[in-house]
């Protein structure tokens, strides 16, 4: 921290978001401000301090493990963008493979 | 008096009195959305047909206004953003299902900032809410339809929720009372994900009684949400029965009041405030927080960062936008995303992404959930001393719409809201004055966790002390 830059480029690569060129010139000051001002916590003095993880101190919370009625399968299908009988329909995943 | 300018208390007691029924009540709104609704913008969609069906087989419900990331069964859900256009709801989310269970109904979609980002529902995809007591102005956000739809009379009550201000913010500039419960009071199934170690659904109603009321129905334990504990309910209701300001502490945290960006005049209407419940009773003690001006940065790195995991859902696979230029299964999200999201949402997504990215972990996600601590146990130990705390709720009243260019600036009205939302205490706006424009303005008081009984005390006594705050409607 302290003076880092944030790379907006790259970053939204590992987001999986494209952007414009516009997008990018936008963005790269806007996350810059506001990069440089979450680096305030960087002043407080962490040492020997648990994180937060929550709202409030969670234990697991288990239940029975049986089997139960879930969403049904149409429903569950029905806001699919594309769709081959019960299955999700995508562009081919592996190089080289049939589609 | 018209059926739509009745609370949920009135509403009930009319249907107890067999006065009118739920279908009167569902078809008064229902005018009223149709005389008003095109200058305000506070509803995207409402199944007018729908509702009366649910008004007709529930002749006692009261009907609620929806904000659109709550997902009731066979109803749109598009969370203010055109990612979700034509996305139907497959099931109801628990509080939907507590709703039905307990006397009301939902009725209509209400606007919001994209994914509950923001401060104006500025950053709806979808459509421009405005203030219903000046049109020029913003209604706050990101719950800014729903504030927009109380404020105005455009229902009887509805549900907000809460992030980082998203319901007390919105409450404050809309003459509404808006309670963000405790982290796990209420659960979160079927509402759409933002920060999900901050989100709460909570009430956004015409007084406080209706909020109890209405908190009452929502909250409770849910198997389906894991941070909801058993912790009884409390008749909240019955609770507030009563409230008086006589004896209770209540913390005024000097670095709330020490801000540059104060507005004057709420300054002057929370110092007002302070002095009605010091006139009512209340012991004033002057308390701190001294981690309190960090709680933006924090909040700025967690916030942003489960954001950027939970949206990660939305790549066109199995719902929601899908690209059509897509030509393989990377371009498909980065595309899909790309056409789908909106500006602020995707600033939050690299945001997100980059606190959480190798190398930067470390210094800014671990180490703001180490400053949350710190801040959760300012307020633990604040708790030990006082009762509540009462501190100004959003630093101006409502600004223009268009007048927040800046992100950076626009965040900045969430500086009083945020840090309970870190601690995961609960707390509320309340209406508290006028500023010589007429524009409302609200105070906040905070309770400790699962304080929501003490809470509701103190703002209804308070309520009771300010009387009704009048300010002239635009519509």
């Amino acid at each position: 921290m302290g003076g880092t830059k944030i790379d907006v480029a790259y970053v939204s690569n590992l987001a999986r978001l494209e952007l414009t060129d516009e997008e990018k010139a936008v963005f790269q000051p806007q996350l810059e401000s506001i990069v440089k001002y979450v680096e305030k916590i960087s002043e407080v003095d962490v040492e020997g301090v648990e994180p937060m993880m929550h709202g409030r101190p969670l234990v697991n919370a288990f239940r029975e493990d049986v089997v139960r009625p879930s969403l049904d399968r149409e429903k569950a299908l029905g806001n699919a963008p594309k769709r081959v009988g019960d299955e999700f329909l995508l562009p081919k995943i592996v190089e080289g493979a049939e589609s | 008096m018209e059926l739509f300018e009745l609370g949920i208390k009135g509403a009930q007691e009319g249907l107890a009195k067999g006065e009118f029924t739920s279908v009167d009540i569902v078809r008064s709104v229902i005018d009223r959305v149709h005389a008003v609704n095109e200058k305000v913008g506070a509803y995207l969609t409402f199944d007018e047909e729908g509702a009366i069906r649910l008004a007709e087989a529930n002749p006692k419900a009261v009907p609620i206004a929806i904000k659109d990331l709550i997902n009731v069964e066979g109803q749109p859900c598009t969370c203010g953003s055109k990612i979700l256009k034509g996305y139907v709801s497959p099931y109801d989310a628990t509080v939907v299902k507590n709703l039905k269970a307990n006397g009301f109904i939902p009725a209509g979609r209400v606007n919001m900032d994209e994914f509950a980002m923001g401060s104006s529902t500025e950053n709806s995809a979808l459509a421009v809410t405005r203030n219903p007591y000046d049109l020029g102005r913003v209604p706050g956000g990101s719950s800014g339809g729903s504030a927009a739809a109380v404020g105005g009379d455009l229902c009887i009550a509805a549900l907000g929720t809460d992030t980082g201000g998203s319901i007390r913010q919105p409450a404050s500039f809309c003459n509404c009372v808006g309670v963000k419960p405790s982290y796990g009071r209420v659960s979160r199934f079927g509402v759409t994900a933002f920060a999900s170690s901050l989100d709460q659904v909570g009430p956004m109603t015409k007084s406080v009684e209706d909020s109890a009321i209405l908190l009452k129905a929502l909250a409770g334990h849910d198997e389906m949400d894991g941070t909801t504990p058993h912790d009884p309910v409390p008749d909240y209701v019955a609770e507030i029965k009563g409230a008086t300001l006589k004896g209770v502490k209540i913390g005024l945290p000097k670095e709330y009041f020490d801000v540059s960006g104060l507005d004057a005049e709420v300054k002057r209407i929370t110092e007002e405030s302070v002095k009605r419940c010091a006139d009512a009773g209340a012991e004033i003690v002057e308390v701190s927080l001294p981690h309190t001006e960090y709680a933006m940065a924090v909040y700025y790195i967690i916030a942003p960062a489960e954001a950027s995991a939970n949206l990660a859902r939305f790549d066109g696979v199995r719902y929601g936008h899908r690209s059509e230029k897509a030509t393989d299964v990377l371009s498909l999200y980065m595309k899909s995303r790309a056409e789908g999201f909106g500006p602020e949402v995707k600033r939050r997504i690299i945001m997100g992404t980059y606190v959480l990215s190798s190398g930067y972990y470390d210094a800014y996600y671990g180490r703001a959930q180490k400053v949350r601590t710190l801040i959760k146990r300012d307020f633990d130990e604040v708790f030990g001393k006082v009762d509540a705390l009462i501190t100004p709720c959003a630093p101006t009243p409502a600004f223009g719409l268009g007048e927040l260019q800046n992100p950076l600036t626009m965040y900045l009205n969430d500086l009083f809201t945020i840090p309970s939302a870190l601690a995961g205490v609960c707390a509320a706006s309340v209406p508290a004055g006028a500023t010589a424009a007429g524009l409302p303005v609200g105070v906040q008081f905070i309770c400790g966790g699962f304080e929501e009984s003490k809470l509701l005390k103190v703002c209804k006594a308070f309520e009771d002390a300010t009387g009704r705050v009048e300010c002239r409607r635009a519509i």
